[in-house]
């Protein structure tokens, strides 16, 4: 029977479009506890394939007939060899092709809007990891926000659209994944943006990206305007894209707000965190549509695959933006937190330019879901 | 580290699955309670090598790593908790917090497991070495030998008494059962 290579990009349709898939994960038991393929049409066995280096016999009754079954593992060799071995059983099957490594490296382009004049804006879902960066696009030129550190996928997907990227920002210092908006601007020309609260301590020219600023994309067409919103980090800044578009940083999601702890500050930014959620956001417009840096759960991606909900909603529906005691907020936000990010320390140096990890070390560094959020 | 080991198992540029395929190979041909150093790149084969051990019975030792080379410490799995005590002075763990100047614990694991985590102030005599080693031991001292369950120190404390040592103390359970403080070699 049949052994094929199946891509992260079909494995992500097929978590959008909700259709039955069977993961059989075969790294160890830590690993897939840890971190693995989400998705609610998705059945999961995890064994590791070092239990089954003497056959499946043992397992073939567990895998559905019906089904597509998909082996996964770290980096594809051993999912390979186990799907091989499947294979010979008499089954078809499939594994992943470069394992978690591609998956959590893998970015789906969704279109959000269509913007003034021909303009378009689209949303990066790094499934895997579940960041979100944005390209705005606008007369042939295009600015990215948060950007991952996979940044050839960004000057394809522009060079696509016939732009070229002008502007490079990020709504704060990173800890969770390693920036590509430095890369971005080295590459490409690209101005750098970073909020300066945030960049105290970097090693490179950045411009700063203060309260109120608006940077235009396109010939004057698109207007990306700053507004400081610290909170999760002291500099943290969301933006207005054409007056509709709130891009939230990583201060508030779709079901939970953003944690005030991984730069080691939560007592001092948690004041920061209530004023910015619950008094400079309530002055927005509740038409805005909420674009945050990052979902939690795959219950935050739209049917359409994107992430993105009405402010006026979060304002009903977020747990995070309904406490009306200052101090049950204060605990909320700095109690019980989730464990912090797989080396948020070395990300966050490396985002600053002080370490420069090769590609291998900053994927390592990367692995393992994000935990930006207090829910 | 110096850490002698039964067997090393080059698997230095290989990719999961092979290192654990080779070293799962390798320790076939070992005799129980050897120690086999595995020396690898792939940085996943840690969390792996630590997961397949703890599953066969094997005894993962700890990693060291060193210019980009992970080295992976395993003991082959032997049948010593089932063994029957034989030596007739036995000490629980508990008697090592208070032991006076004239007192020597005495570590015959081996070398590797030593060196992964062992009481302060131990000596290092593995089991295989004792006969020859010996004289290292002073003979007027309080000799407490500790191994990781207490069998292979049965056998030490055997070896020590039949040369004439007069104050020998198995010391049960040993390094397994041991909450005190320990210190790896450098």
């Amino acid at each position: 029977m049949t052994v094929n290579a199946m891509t992260a990009q079909q494995v992500t349709k097929k978590i959008v479009n909700n259709e039955p898939l069977f993961i059989l994960d075969v790294r160890n038991e830590d690993a897939f506890q840890d971190w693995k393929i989400e998705g609610k049409s998705l059945t999961y066995l995890n064994i590791p394939y070092f239990d089954l280096l003497d056959g499946v016999e043992e397992i073939l009754d567990q895998l559905p007939a019906d089904q597509d079954v998909i082996v996964v593992c770290a980096k594809e060799g051993s999912s390979v060899m186990v799907a091989e071995m499947i294979s010979e059983e008499g089954r078809n099957v499939s594994y992943l092709q470069g394992g978690m490594k591609a998956w959590s490296e893998y970015l789906e382009p969704v279109k959000v809007a269509d913007l003034n004049d021909g303009g378009e804006l689209f949303q990066f879902v790094r499934i895997g990891k579940g960041c979100l960066s944005y390209m705005v696009i606008s007369n042939g030129e295009a600015a990215i926000i948060d950007a991952t550190r996979m940044t050839n996928i960004y000057t394809r997907f522009a060079g696509g659209k016939g732009a070229k990227i002008s502007h490079a920002f990020d709504t704060h210092l990173h800890a969770d994944h390693i920036s590509g908006g430095r890369k971005l601007a080295e590459q490409t020309g690209a101005t750098y943006w970073l909020p300066p609260k945030d960049a105290g301590e970097v090693t490179f020219n950045y411009a700063p990206l203060e309260d109120n600023k608006t940077v235009k994309v396109g010939d004057a067409e698109i207007a990306i305007h700053a507004l400081y919103s610290p909170g999760h980090t002291i500099g943290s800044t969301s933006f207005v894209i054409d007056d509709q578009y709130l891009l939230s940083g990583d201060i508030l999601f779709i079901d939970s707000i953003g944690r005030p702890d991984l730069a080691g500050k939560a007592e001092d930014w948690v004041k920061d965190l209530r004023e910015t959620l619950y008094a400079r956001y309530k002055e927005l417009s509740d038409e805005l549509i909420v674009l945050p840096a990052h979902f939690m759960i795959m219950d935050e991606l739209n049917e359409d695959g994107t992430v993105a909900e009405k402010l006026g909603t979060l304002f009903s529906n977020n747990h995070g933006l309904n406490i009306e005691d200052e101090t049950e907020f204060r605990k909320m936000v700095t109690e019980n937190l989730p464990p912090q990010p797989n080396a948020y320390q070395e990300i966050r140096e490396t985002n600053m330019g002080k370490i420069s990890p090769d590609e291998e070390e900053q994927r390592e560094m990367e692995i393992g879901p994000n935990r930006c959020a207090v829910r | 580290m110096d850490i002698k080991t039964n067997e090393v198992l080059d698997a230095k540029g290989l990719a999961c699955p092979m290192p654990i395929v080779k070293t799962k190979k390798t320790i076939k041909n070992l005799e129980a309670g050897q120690v086999l150093k595995v020396e690898a790149t792939d940085k996943g084969s840690t969390a792996d090598i630590k997961a397949w051990a703890e599953k066969t019975g094997h005894q993962y030792l700890g990693t060291t790593e060193e210019n980009d080379v992970l080295s992976h410490y395993i003991r082959k799995s032997s049948d010593e908790d089932s063994q029957e005590k034989q030596h007739p002075h036995v000490v629980d763990n508990d008697a090592l917090q208070s032991l006076g100047e004239d007192a020597i614990v005495l570590d015959v694991r081996e070398s590797a497991e030593y060196a992964f985590g062992h009481i302060p102030g131990s000596k290092s005599i593995p089991l295989g070495e004792l006969d020859e080693r010996m004289s290292e031991i002073d003979d007027t001292k309080n000799i407490y030998v500790v191994c990781r369950t207490g069998n292979r120190s049965d056998m030490a404390a055997q070896k020590l008494a039949a040369k004439g040592y007069n104050h020998v103390y198995n010391v049960v359970p040993g390094m397994s059962g041991w909450s005190g403080e320990t210190t790896k070699s450098n």
